[in-house]
């Protein structure tokens, strides 16, 4: 059985294309037979992301209305044998999304053999990120400290909660918060709210706290998921955050202010 | 008391204020989402009836689900204005 697990926020601009890519990535270098399928209809950028936009030939409409099969449809990732990403329609009418043709491909993908199926949100609470969550197993909330982002994750959590196929069996969908673009130091200055302050608000388990970083715009630019910039704060927070949805207890990092040693207050860093 | 404290400012940090407005406003939604859907229609309404007499504002008028024992419980409390105000 395929475990499906939807990326979503309400908000735009948080981080949800970042966190599907990078999660599925994470999730396929751990040996899971992974799909990405970017919910976005008009507005695909899960290619752009994860460096294959010069490779969709079909997408996920093109499925659904029978023009395309799966096979033809999903790109295999130039990294990883496991990874597979199925991109959004970037032409066609958003009603063709329907909710029958959701349901085929994620059957279809379940067959598969698949064990993760990540379902990337649009922003906002249309069909599209109502569909990306309908089936879900799972749901990652990506929130950034600010408060627009808060409000719309709790909105997100009352359609989680009555708005799903699970809901409607009178069952829950796991919720996991991610909070994304945190930055410790204006943490400590009392500008930004703290991630304790949002688990307060929200109530929602804390899956992982993402740094904010500049190797997230660097990865971005280059088409390469944050995850696999084994360097970088960010990409090590998502190998984190990856390894806690399997099960693992890893302890949270990143959370206080770094404090920078001799060498590198001379030599930056 | 240090010295730098003479130098802080009484406001309240950013942070804090985000908090406390996000806690009231969340609050609130969660009240709205949590009734049956026609309890903002039925809000509307009946400002509506009681407009066509008293002249009421929004925040005068209060709905909400609760549950007693066993039985729901539909409150509305309504605040008329003063009459010395109209």
């Amino acid at each position: 059985m395929s475990r499906i697990v939807v990326v979503t926020s309400g908000k735009g601009g948080v981080g949800k294309t970042t966190t599907s890519a990078a999660f599925a990535t994470g999730l396929a270098l751990k040996g899971y037979k992974t799909a990405v399928i970017d919910f976005d209809v008009g507005l695909r950028n899960l290619d752009l992301i994860m460096g294959c936009e010069r490779r969709v030939v079909y997408d996920f409409i093109n499925v659904i209305s029978g023009e395309a099969n799966l096979k033809q449809a999903l790109i295999k990732d130039k990294r990883s044998d496991n990874l597979f990403i199925l991109p959004a329609s970037q032409t066609r009418d958003k009603d063709a999304l329907t909710q029958e043709g959701v349901e085929r491909v994620l059957k279809d993908l379940t067959e598969d053999g698949f064990d993760f199926i990540v379902c990337d949100s649009p922003a906002g609470i249309e069909r599209g990120a109502a569909l990306a969550m309908y089936f879900a197993d799972d749901a990652v909330i990506v929130t950034n400290p600010e408060v627009s982002s808060v409000r719309d994750s709790d909105r997100i959590l009352g359609l989680l909660q009555s708005r799903t196929r699970k809901a409607e069996r009178g069952e829950s969908i796991r919720e996991h918060l991610l909070i994304t673009r945190y930055s410790p130091a204006r943490v400590a200055s009392g500008d930004m709210l703290a991630m304790e302050d949002i688990l307060e608000i929200l109530a929602v388990p804390l899956i992982g706290v993402i740094p904010e970083s500049g190797s997230v715009l660097q990865a971005s630019n280059s088409g390469v998921p944050v995850i696999l910039d084994k360097e970088s704060t960010a990409g090590q927070a998502y190998d984190d955050f990856v390894r806690r949805f399997l099960g693992e207890t890893v302890p949270h990092r990143f959370l206080e202010v770094e404090k920078k040693g001799l060498f590198k207050r001379l030599f930056g860093g | 008391m240090g010295i730098f404290d003479y130098f802080r400012t009484s406001k309240p940090k950013t942070a804090q204020v985000a908090k406390e407005r996000l806690q009231i406003l969340i609050k609130h939604e969660r009240i709205d989402r949590s009734g049956p859907d026609f309890l903002p229609q039925l809000r509307n309404d009946i400002m509506e009836v009681i407009r066509k007499y008293v002249q009421i504002d929004e925040k005068d008028v209060n709905v909400q689900l609760g549950r007693v024992n066993n039985y729901e419980v539909l409150e509305l409390n309504i605040t008329l204005p003063d009459r010395t105000a109209q």
